[in-house]
């Protein structure tokens, strides 16, 4: 078994329009630069792949990663929990002029969502939102005298995931708190693309020591020394 | 004694109160300041929605690692025994009941413990974060806030009026001017500032006070 690829471009073959992203990171830490950039480049190039649903837990920063997709115009909708940055203005001036979509999802039951959608679970109960504008619609139970809300499972066609070291049978680590919301999303996507700072042979990520087992991986990229988005809005990117 | 008390003396006294071994989240921006006054030979372990548990001090400027944060963003450092996990993980460890005390901010905090603290109402782009999760499943559930309103006008209410982070949730309220306890949906007035009269701070306070037992001076060093 061999998931890696050679090129960032093959690795994102058959990204189409109108599919549902996953893209992993939480504000710059894990956002998988390279990736986005590359089928920013491909939109920019081919004119596909547009009208996405990109699913983040926030909307972009600056000019580079998410944001870029949203200023090449390829992003139809964002689900996300917090569409606010240090510089919102890709997603809020879009957003203000009814040019792209927003699903609203509290951070806590985006994550689970998208944990439910990779574990096979359609629905679960969270107490998260009861009573307030985002349980509008959703079906209420009690359960031992608490009330919670029901929420779907969220699954996506396509993961974008930045990872510390891949093997060649997908198994991943991650560097820091750049897990974040990684993990799930690799669970959750039909197809898994992980772009890896490192690629070492099978064994040499201890299996204790695998957060991500290669199961829940289809395609692995290496970029060594990736972008990492916090310092380049930070160096000032455009 | 200044007539209400500065944000940092609201967090040191909020901080007062953190009790030992305890595992604690402190919301982006003012409850951040709480760790800054916690009190000597107290162990608290802190846990950041981004999923990182036991996180200390922010590096020196040039030190930041910036896949080392917390959830609002700006770089931190790891206690020894500190963990990382993934997002789910995380916000077990807040629905889950684990986590001992929640602080956030408020705009609104209702008599029965509602809270409203992530959107001013319609005209901007809503963006709600960890909060709603935040609310259900800490043990305690810490506002810290002034008082009233930048216009004066009272955020302690009978009813919240903005929309609802959560229901019934909070548990205490550390002030500007007073420590408040939510009990059996009343405001319990556990602490006020000494130079202010029950009458004065019950005009600022839309709901009703009620007094249990003695309450207690607010007394707050400069910090």
């Amino acid at each position: 078994m061999n998931k890696v690829y050679a090129t960032i471009g093959d690795a994102l073959d058959g990204i189409e329009d109108g599919m549902d992203v996953m893209i992993g990171g939480f504000g710059g830490a894990g956002a998988p630069i390279e990736l986005i950039h590359a089928l920013v480049d491909r939109y920019e190039t081919t004119g596909s792949p547009g009208r996405l649903t990109v699913i983040n837990n926030n909307a972009g920063n600056g000019a580079v990663g998410i944001a870029a997709m949203i200023y090449a115009g390829m992003v139809a909708r964002m689900v996300c929990s917090f569409p606010r940055s240090s510089d919102p203005k890709a997603f809020t001036e879009k957003y203000l002029a009814g040019e792209i979509g927003l699903e609203l999802v509290p951070q806590g039951t985006l994550a689970e969502r998208i944990r439910a959608g990779g574990a096979g679970i359609p629905a679960f109960y969270t107490p998260t939102s009861y009573g307030t504008d985002v349980a509008e619609g959703k079906p209420v139970a009690e359960f031992d005298g608490r009330h919670y809300v029901q929420e779907r499972w969220l699954k996506a066609d396509v993961a974008l995931i930045k990872a510390e070291c891949a093997d060649a049978k997908g198994n991943l680590t991650y560097r820091k708190a750049a897990r974040n919301f990684s993990p799930l999303m690799a669970m959750a996507a039909r197809t898994t693309i992980v772009q890896a700072s490192r690629i070492v042979a099978p064994g040499e990520i201890g299996p204790e020591h695998v957060v991500t087992p290669g199961i829940f991986v289809d395609r692995v990229v290496q970029v060594a020394n990736p972008q990492q988005e916090e310092a380049l809005l930070r160096e000032g990117a455009k | 004694m200044a007539d209400k008390l500065t944000n940092a003396q609201i967090a040191w006294r909020a901080a007062q109160d953190l009790p030992d071994g305890a595992y604690v989240n402190l919301g982006i921006g003012f409850p951040e300041m709480i760790a800054k006054f916690k009190p000597q030979g107290r162990e608290v372990i802190y846990h950041t929605e981004n999923g990182v548990l036991d996180f200390g001090e922010a590096p020196p400027a040039g030190e930041e690692d910036w896949d080392l944060i917390n959830a609002g963003k700006k770089a931190i450092t790891l206690n020894a025994g500190a963990s990382f996990f993934h997002h789910a993980d995380s916000f077990a460890m807040v629905r889950g009941g684990h986590l001992d005390v929640a602080v956030l901010g408020a705009y609104e905090v209702s008599e029965n413990g509602d809270l409203a603290n992530w959107s001013t109402g319609p005209g901007s782009v809503p963006a709600v974060g960890g909060a709603m999760d935040l609310v259900h499943g800490a043990k305690q559930v810490w506002v810290v806030t002034d008082h009233v309103t930048k216009k004066g006008e009272p955020k302690l209410l009978r009813q919240c009026r903005l929309p609802l982070t959560g229901v019934a949730c909070v548990t205490t309220v550390y002030t500007s001017l007073a420590v408040i306890d939510i009990r059996g949906g009343r405001f319990v007035l556990r602490e006020k500032l000494p130079g202010m009269s029950l009458d004065a701070l019950q005009a600022l306070t839309e709901a009703t006070l009620v007094v249990e037992s003695p309450v207690k001076d607010l007394v707050v060093p400069e910090v």
